[in-house]
């Protein structure tokens, strides 16, 4: 008994020692992820002349937050932030509608060569997707949808891989119980999904939403392939054009403002949303 | 109850689960049409594209294997099949560890651990072009962050991203700003694993390093399995930064597979060369994925096995 004592009682000490270092171990990790966040903004407050002092000032003297709105007339970032925003609420409205709908099938309907269909969507989770890149763009260049909003919105109705296992990892979950009454009542399947699963769903309808906006709001690759025309441009693309200018580096104060800007966005909807992040990725499935 | 469904099953169980299968259908009918329509239907049409000169200026026309014969010839794609292969063994690894690492810190029971999560997870909720930027600047020879802190302890830093020997060095830097994802998944698996187990160890003496190799890793060893096929096709396909923060520069030395296939396609507008590339690409993920699985009884531990003992 003594000795089992003494042992937790070291062992309880080492525990300290190990959680202090742990803190300082994760306090220095935090500073190195803040460091680029801190330079880009102290860099967006800058006088055009003091981004390039040598050595650097940290800390603006005299922080320039007109910037700001300069970088943001400058960049029409007001005409980019609403297309974004158009296509984004798009995207939402057809993945959300997609996954749910097609996931209830695959949870509680009877079907031969369901699960067939549903290994195989799991497949396309592992497909390259530049290995359909060449045909699709041929395909929508085809149908004459290229430099619209089409080709970026309209495949978000046929169901994400990734979105549709969610929702039926989430469907199996239910009671079956509350479909069966509604069954009794002479309610069809369509019904039953609609004002019973729907309603039920939330939580896990506002993780795919979330996710949805971060991946389409931070897409580069399509927009930048099926939009030509600068005034349909989405906030990345209209970014990475200013990269590429001659003029960047001389207005590197407002591009960072610019750049700061453009992370807004999806930094409001981590802090107000932050549990539905960690809920998406904890329930992909794969312990068990 | 079980007489009367017995007595009417057989008689109803033809139309309704017709009926069912139908609606079924209907349900799944959007993942279907999708399946065919963005999947199976673009991938046919890829590699029968990959066997034919179609661009700009050529109608379609079957070559056989000349692009690919032409592929296997051009340096260029040699070269973007190395930097992708190095960038995929440095950065997959290296991005695993410390996911681990930081998961494994990130699981303690320590007051405001959530404020640290948050932190970690929080750059890749805005991964992008307007990052990739930040990481441009921040790389900048002269005047980026990175060149001064190092000037501060007296070294002189390279010219990072204009320099052959550092810009891919400097892109797996950016990669692993980004581990918070992994992190996230590796921290649902460790808390999976059930408390008693460490208290068991613990209580029969195994010390921290013992319990960690003989029980966390084993227990999060399908995690990782996991992590890992998504960390290779991912780091294979890595696009966006070599696009906005090198352009494929200096010189080629960041030319991923990605890149190469996006001017063959976009500026070339070769479509039967790049259809060829992307079913080259395509095979080594397989063959990669393919080996993962295999070699995944050697090391991947499943619950199940430990229930059947």
């Amino acid at each position: 008994m003594q000795s089992i004592l003494r042992t937790l009682r070291t062992r309880s000490g080492q525990q300290r020692i190990i959680d202090i270092a742990s803190v300082i171990v994760l306090t220095v990790g935090a500073v190195i992820i803040l460091i680029p966040f801190f330079w880009m903004i102290s860099t967006a407050l800058k006088q055009n002349g003091d981004v390039f002092l040598v050595p650097p000032q940290w800390i603006p003297t005299n922080p320039k937050w007109e910037n700001f709105s300069i970088a943001f007339a400058q960049l029409k970032l007001d005409v980019y932030a609403f297309n974004t925003f158009f296509i984004v609420t798009t995207v939402m409205a057809g993945t959300l509608l997609s996954a749910s709908f097609a996931a209830y099938g695959f949870a509680r309907l009877q079907a031969p060569g369901r699960d067939t269909i549903f290994m195989l969507l799991l497949a396309t989770l592992m497909l390259p997707g530049a290995v359909t890149l060449v045909p699709t763009y041929l395909m929508f260049n085809t149908v004459g949808w290229i430099n619209t909003y089409l080709p970026l919105t309209i495949p978000a109705f046929f169901g994400s891989a990734y979105f549709v296992f969610l929702m039926r990892q989430f469907y199996i979950t239910i009671p079956r119980e509350l479909e069966e009454s509604a069954m009794i009542d002479g309610a069809s399947v369509y019904r039953i999904w609609w004002s019973i699963m729907l309603p039920l769903s939330g939580p896990v309808l506002a993780t795919i939403a979330v996710f949805t906006f971060v991946g389409t709001y931070n897409d580069f690759f399509n927009p930048l392939i099926y939009l030509s025309d600068e005034s349909k441009r989405t906030i990345a693309v209209a970014l990475s054009y200013l990269s590429g200018s001659p003029r960047s580096v001389a207005k590197m104060n407002l591009l960072m403002a610019a750049v700061t800007l453009s992370i807004i966005p999806p930094i409001l909807l981590f802090i107000g949303a932050q549990r539905y992040f960690v809920r998406g990725i904890v329930t992909t499935g794969i312990k068990g | 109850m079980a007489v009367t469904t017995g007595a009417k099953k057989p008689k109803r169980r033809g139309w309704q689960a017709r009926a069912e299968a139908f609606n079924a259908y209907v349900f799944m009918s959007p993942v279907i049409l999708g399946l065919l329509l963005f999947t199976l239907g673009p991938m046919i049409i890829s590699l029968a594209l990959s066997f034919s000169d179609y661009n700009l200026l050529n109608d379609f026309q079957l070559i056989g294997f000349d692009n690919y014969v032409k592929l296997f010839n051009e340096e260029l794609f040699w070269q973007s099949l190395r930097i992708s292969a190095i960038y995929s063994v440095v950065s997959v690894p290296l991005g695993l560890t410390i996911a681990l690492f930081l998961a494994i810190l990130l699981n303690k029971k320590i007051r405001g651990i959530y404020v640290f999560r948050s932190m970690y997870y929080l750059p890749t909720v805005i991964s992008g072009v307007g990052v990739a930027m930040l990481w441009k600047w921040i790389f900048n020879g002269k005047h980026g962050i990175i060149n001064n802190v190092l000037g501060m302890v007296g070294v002189k830093g390279p010219n990072w991203l204009l320099d052959e020997q550092w810009a891919l060095f400097a892109l797996i830097i950016t990669s692993v700003w980004g581990v918070g994802g992994t992190m996230l998944i590796f921290l649902a698996g460790l808390q999976g694993i059930p408390f008693e187990l460490m208290e068991a160890a613990e209580i029969d003496g195994a010390n921290r390093w013992s319990q960690f190799r003989h029980i966390t890793l084993p227990l999060l060893s399908n995690v990782t399995f996991f992590n890992l096929v998504l960390g290779i096709i991912g780091a294979l396909q890595y696009f966006t930064d070599a696009f906005v923060i090198t352009g494929g520069g200096p010189n080629n030395a960041t030319l991923f597979i990605a890149v190469y296939l996006y001017r063959h396609a976009f500026t070339y507008l070769n479509f039967g060369y790049a259809a060829a590339i992307s079913w080259v690409l395509f095979l080594i993920v397989m063959l990669l994925t393919l080996l993962v699985f295999r070699s995944s009884p050697l090391w991947v531990f499943y619950e199940s096995e430990r229930k059947a003992k």
